[in-house]
């Protein structure tokens, strides 16, 4: 089984042929954000971190632009830097060249200001742009695939039709040889044990408690009942009324494969199959994630209707909520309410989904690519702002 | 007969509504090849649960066949179930402090 894709000097394999405009700090999102305005075929990540935060989060931040870097459906990157803040810009550029892609920095303070910064970035990117499309797509065997999951505004429909359904998707995609990233850590509370029962061997169950352990942790530092924030007012208006039937719900996008590992956030697995990522569940933090651990598509469930996408990774929006895909047509890319009104069946709805994300895969593009729904996005840090 | 509400595992105590349903309907619960018919006692929308027996305050909720939470007060078969008469048991930094 094959889709058409990009492939990249370090043998892996790219949906899109893009070149990434990274911001490395807060500070410098302005002018990423204005040279991805000059040019074609490029796009800016944009985010809140990069400067006066614990040691640690800067880490996750290096290792988060790192990753992103490395994301196979990058041609080329554009650091853009302000000159002053945390990140290690210089580290992060030769780690992301160690993939055989071409890097290039650009500092605000060191050029003299925004406007010169601009001009300077907008004519880089010009030219990788133009290199970029030399490449073209070709055959490669879906094992290249890494997909993440995700599911966000959820409603009841979200458990009953399209998480079940991905699920059916991502098994398809990891027994023809691919991966699948599951992350959104705090929507297992209450359904880790069936988790844990899928995993590899009793050390990878071990993670997986852990993992939901350490996120409750956190949750529950606020020293409040969490339901308002997990599940969402949104969530409860679907009619979801604690977090543990959201969890339930969520799960079923994993399918029935083992899980073979569990990852720090951001991080790349090392093996194919279905593996876990530690992430929260809130949509620019976990859609980072997933990018940077190097997934090429991301299949994105939903209720009542999320609109996010990311800058250079196509996001396929899928809902069970008849409702929600009449009314938000211009950000949903499939339909599977059929499944809720019993005229068709989970495993077909299912092969349906993986169709669409070969499909993708190969350039078709989708809703949040189309409106260009991307901008929004963060890292996920676990230390104060000092 | 098309299900007016699903109950996705036999054990569970709650269904949960595939069209908004009136007071008082009689309303198709179907559970995999199975269906049983309800009176329903309050307005449930779309999506929204509703207790398909008598459920003394304290017992858990199953839906999946799974604990999703915890009975606040009785809930009457029928009625609707959610936030206001069930909490739940997980996420609770309220209770620790």
């Amino acid at each position: 089984m094959e889709f058409q894709g990009f492939r990249r000097k370090d043998g892996s394999v790219g949906t899109r042929n893009t070149i990434g405009i990274l911001s490395t700090v807060v500070c410098a999102n302005e002018v990423a954000d204005d040279i991805s305005r000059h040019v074609e075929g490029a796009t800016a990540f944009m985010h809140q971190q990069g400067c006066c935060q614990t040691p640690v989060d800067i880490a996750r931040v290096n290792e988060t632009l790192i990753g992103l870097g490395k994301n196979p459906n990058l041609a080329a990157v554009l650091l853009v830097s302000l000159g002053c803040e945390s990140t290690a810009v210089g580290e992060v550029a030769k780690a992301i060249s160690e993939a055989g892609k071409r890097v290039e920095t650009i500092v605000i303070q060191e050029v003299g200001g925004a406007a010169k910064s601009i001009a300077e970035g907008t004519l880089l990117v010009q030219d990788m742009v133009q290199e970029a499309s030399r490449l073209e797509r070709t055959s490669c065997p879906v094992r290249d695939l890494v997909l993440g999951l995700k599911c966000g505004s959820s409603d009841t429909t979200s458990g009953l039709a399209p998480n079940p359904a991905l699920g059916i998707a991502s098994d398809l995609l990891i027994e023809a040889g691919g991966t699948s990233i599951l992350g959104e850590v705090t929507e297992f509370i209450g359904a880790e044990h069936l988790l844990a029962l899928h995993a590899r061997d009793e050390d990878v169950g071990k993670q997986i408690l852990d993992l939901v352990k350490r996120m409750e942790n956190r949750a529950k530092s606020a020293g409040q009942d969490i339901r308002g924030g997990q599940p969402t007012g949104g969530n409860i208006k679907g009619g979801l009324t604690t977090i543990e039937e959201k969890s339930l719900g969520a799960i079923a996008k994993a399918g029935t494969a083992p899980i073979q590992a569990v990852y720090e956030y951001g991080i790349a697995p090392q093996v194919k199959g279905l593996v876990v990522m530690d992430s929260p569940g809130r949509e620019p933090e976990i859609l980072t994630g997933l990018a940077a651990a190097g997934c090429t598509v991301i299949a994105f469930t939903t209720g009542r209707g999320a609109p996010q996408g990311f800058p250079f990774v196509p996001v396929i929006k899928i809902t069970g909520n008849k409702v929600t895909w009449d009314k938000l047509r211009d950000h949903m890319d499939m339909d599977v309410s059929s499944v809720m009104e019993g005229e068709e069946t989970l495993p077909d709805a299912g092969k349906r989904i993986f169709r669409e994300i070969l499909q993708v895969a190969s350039g078709m593009l989708t809703k949040a690519e189309i409106s260009g729904y991307t901008k929004a996005m963060d890292i996920y840090t676990v230390g104060p702002v000092i | 007969m098309k299900n007016d509400a699903i109950m996705i595992h036999e054990k569970d105590n709650v269904a949960t509504a595939l069209r908004d349903i009136k007071p008082n309907e009689k309303v198709v619960v179907g559970t995999g090849d199975k269906s049983s018919v309800i009176q329903v006692q309050q307005p449930i929308p779309y999506g929204h649960k509703f207790a398909v027996r008598d459920i003394p305050g304290g017992e858990d909720i199953l839906k999946y066949g799974e604990v999703m939470g915890r009975a606040t007060q009785d809930i009457a078969g029928g009625t609707h179930a959610h936030i206001h008469n069930i909490e739940s048991l997980r996420g609770r930094g309220d209770l620790e402090r």
